[in-house]
């Protein structure tokens, strides 16, 4: 089962869904924060939700505030990075890029792109963290011998 | 959202980097509490914000609280570069930047907004296990730095002399010794932080300065040794070391209000016991100087002793007496000057002047100025020393803040109303420096007007260096506004010596009224002349104003001024002739022509001598400001020749007053 998990884990990053902050925060997990990854994971969700949703609402305005569009991105750059959410990140950077110049197509087409990655993402973080919460005692009874 | 958590374990630094105390500021949810996890696992304190406006109201709160600051550079409510500023001008504390872009240019940016660091998201928990590296290094440089802008505030307010180049000159000088002086936010030795390994610096406050003072005159400047002062004192956390320095600085104020009161007392008898005042000076750093002028001619001596009352206050308030009374009387007897230029130069003359005029008597707290003056004025020719005596007080009222003043006095110059307004200008000075007591008294009872020269001179005793080269012209006393400008706290109590300034500033246009009419602004110029050496202290007086301290050691620092002056003027004396040029270059400069005649005749050679040397220490002290404060003079062919004696003294003396100056910084530690 561990090695389902470990496994699964290891497909994301070969994939290029996680990176090594997530490894990290894996890392920064431990008996005083037992369930520290989920919980900043969860807290990723609520505050990308946010932010993606003003973002398509700015990107309906026209013309296109780009300023302010940046702005929004620059968050969810630093929420997705802090997370190690790697394909997310890429996105957002391309779509700063495409603010940065007034691309205005480049935007939305990046957006649509970025929220594609975000929701792949979500899905396969999720089915890890059941994953390892089944598992979870197991692992931690054996961490703590 | 904001998240507050304050741990308090209450461990302090038992064990360090551990409980580091650190504040986070992040808008961003996620990186916010990524940051705490990481900081938590470095055993740090953390306590976390998503508003910039909510840190500062944290920090506000308790300055003691945090150690660090770390926050991202995009916020919404502020830019965490503006926040990073404002943390560091009011905590000084270290604030590390934090942000996903690492682009040199922002971090430069951060660099000259002064973060310690810059780190790039996501962060590392390697990278935040040694931030603590720089608390401990603000820590280190903390008294150094810290007085920076806050001080600098307060500096500017007090530094009364915006007048354009001793203002320019002042603050710089100023900013840089109050931002060290005003380092220490008491007076006492206060150890803001456990950790810092340096002492902090002794802040001369008013107060502790009237306490000093007020020890001192007790003592008798005579017998005020650092030890006894302090236990007189009975404050806590000073040390002799501390008390030694800033008698040193006072004793310089003194030489040099003396010398400019001696100017004004040229006339012998003040001179006389001018010199024996600044005689003592002389074991001073710079007092040395003085020292062979008493030899000569202790005319006065016993006039001048009279000044010395209480030690160092004696001298000043002889100083402050021999200026006004010299003051008045030269003004008012151009024959003063004469008198006064005997061999004693100016200064002497000065005396005598001031000893008939006596107005300045409530100068000094002690002083008997009238009897002073009177004798000052016997010693009109009293011996160089004497005149050195006037010429040191007019200096060291230069210095503090007559520079004219002192010169002034023995160019009769002041005939009458510089006279009085050296006296006062001399009180002010002296008292501006918070040795205001005794002088703020004077200052006040004295013409103002007269003082105007003089005090123009003391108020900026700083500029009264310039004064005193300008010593012939009233003008000098005109630059005592300097002096008059600084809030040195001082002068509020005495308003005698600086709350002078003002007055200074308007008996310097008296005087020029009467004589040298030189307008304030000119008293600025005098300043220079006198101030050069003084200026520089008064300057700070002025600026500093805030701390007192800061003002004596301004004049001290003019005192350090007028004593190597003295000493120069002592060889002047003998160029007295030239120097009466000088002066009367001065003069006319200053005062606009009239104190210049007067300083000519007077004969002010001596004072010329004196001036001149008087410049030079004030050159010396001022030769940072001076330099550029010289350079208006020229105006005048006389002036110009002066200006360039006063360089050349200036050189000369430049390490004399350089080491006068030194004193004053009253360096932490001290």
């Amino acid at each position: 089962m561990q090695r389902q998990l470990a496994n699964m884990k290891q497909t994301l990053f070969d994939q290029g869904y996680l990176d090594e902050q997530f490894i990290q925060l894996e890392e920064l997990q431990d008996d005083a924060n037992p369930n520290f990854v989920e919980e900043v994971v969860t807290l990723y969700y609520r505050d990308s939700a946010r932010l993606i949703q003003n973002i398509e609402q700015a990107l309906e305005k026209s013309p296109l505030d780009f300023s302010k569009l940046e702005c929004l991105m620059h968050q969810f750059k630093g929420s997705s990075s802090s997370i190690g959410a790697k394909r997310v990140k890429s996105e957002c950077t391309q779509f700063k890029e495409h603010c940065r110049v007034g691309n205005a197509d480049g935007c939305k087409r990046t957006f649509q792109q970025l929220k594609k990655e975000y929701a792949t993402l979500r899905k396969k973080v999720e089915v890890y963290f059941q994953f390892a919460r089944q598992i979870g005692p197991v692992e931690k009874a054996c961490r703590s011998k | 959202m904001t998240v507050e958590k304050i741990m308090s374990d209450g461990e302090g630094y038992d064990d360090f980097p551990a409980g580091l105390r650190v504040l986070a500021v992040d808008d961003n949810p996620i990186c916010l509490k990524l940051l705490e996890t990481l900081l938590r696992k470095c055993q740090y304190h953390v306590t976390t914000t998503s508003q910039a406006r909510m840190a500062l109201k944290m920090l506000r709160e308790n300055k003691d609280r945090f150690d660090l600051v770390i926050s991202d550079v995009h916020m919404p409510d502020m830019d965490g570069f503006k926040l990073l500023e404002l943390v560091g001008l009011e905590m000084d504390l270290p604030v590390i930047m934090l942000s996903e872009n690492g682009d040199p240019k922002l971090v430069m940016k951060g660099v000259t907004h002064g973060a310690c660091d810059y780190l790039v998201k996501p962060v590392r928990i390697e990278e935040l296990r040694n931030i603590w590296q720089h608390v401990i290094r603000k820590k280190r440089t903390k008294p150094k730095n810290q007085h920076g802008s806050a001080d600098q505030g307060n500096d500017n307010q007090s530094s009364g002399e915006g007048n354009g180049p001793h203002a320019d000159r002042n603050g710089k000088c100023n900013r840089k010794r109050k931002d060290e002086e005003d380092f220490s936010e008491d007076n006492e030795n206060e150890n803001e932080d456990p950790a810092a390994s340096k002492k902090p610096r002794v802040v001369w406050s008013i107060e502790l300065h009237r306490k000093f003072v007020a020890a001192v005159s007790q003592l008798g400047i005579e017998k005020a040794v650092p030890k006894r002062i302090l236990d007189l004192m009975n404050v806590e956390g000073l040390t002799r070391e501390n008390v030694a320095s800033h008698l040193q600085k006072y004793r310089l104020y003194l030489k040099r209000i003396s010398s400019v009161a001696s100017q004004q007392a040229n006339m012998v008898a003040a001179l006389g016991v001018k010199d024996s005042h600044f005689m003592r000076m002389a074991p001073f750093e710079g007092l040395g100087d003085f020292r062979p002028l008493s030899g000569q001619g202790r005319l006065g001596s016993a006039a001048l002793s009279h000044y010395t009352t209480g030690g160092m206050f004696g001298r000043l308030n002889t100083p402050n007496v021999n200026l006004h009374n010299l003051s008045p009387s030269t003004l008012i007897q151009p024959n003063h000057g004469q008198n006064i230029t005997n061999s004693i130069s100016a200064l002497g003359k000065v005396h005598p002047a001031l000893a008939s005029t006596n107005q300045s008597q409530s100068l000094f707290q002690g002083i008997p100025s009238s009897l002073e003056l009177d004798q000052l004025q016997q010693i009109k020719c009293g011996t160089g020393m004497a005149s050195f005596n006037a010429m040191d007080n007019s200096r060291l009222r230069n210095k503090f803040s007559d520079p004219g003043a002192a010169i002034n006095s023995s160019s009769n110059i002041f005939n009458s109303s510089t006279n009085m307004m050296l006296h006062g200008s001399y009180q002010q000075t002296m008292s501006g420096g918070g040795f205001g007591d005794q002088s703020s008294q004077n200052m006040a009872s004295l013409n103002l007007d007269s003082f105007n020269v003089s005090v123009n001179s003391s108020s900026r005793l700083l500029d009264s260096a310039t004064i005193q080269s300008s010593t012939t012209q009233p003008a000098s006393l005109l630059s005592t506004e300097p002096f008059h400008s600084q809030p040195l706290p001082m002068s509020t109590t005495g308003n005698n010596g600086f709350s002078n300034d003002p007055y200074l500033q308007k008996n310097a246009i008296d005087i020029s009224s009467t004589t040298m009419s030189l307008p304030l602004e000119d008293s600025r110029e005098m300043h220079y002349q006198q101030g050069l050496v003084g200026d520089i202290p008064s300057q700070r007086w002025g600026e500093q104003g805030q701390s007192y301290g800061h003002g004596s050691t301004a004049t001290f620092g003019s005192l350090n001024a007028h004593i190597p002056v003295s000493g120069l003027s002592h060889s002047l004396d003998h160029d007295s002739g030239i120097i009466n040029e000088k002066m009367g270059v001065f003069t006319n400069g200053r005062l606009g022509g009239g104190a210049s005649t007067l300083m000519l005749q007077n004969g002010n050679e001596k004072l010329a001598s004196e001036s001149r040397g008087m410049a030079n220490d004030s050159f010396l002290l001022e030769q940072q400001k001076i330099q550029s404060v010289f350079a208006p003079r020229s105006d005048d062919p006389l002036d110009a020749m002066m200006n360039a004696m006063i360089k050349r003294e200036q050189e000369e003396t430049i390490a004399n007053c350089d080491f006068g100056f030194d004193e004053y910084s009253f360096e932490s530690g001290m």
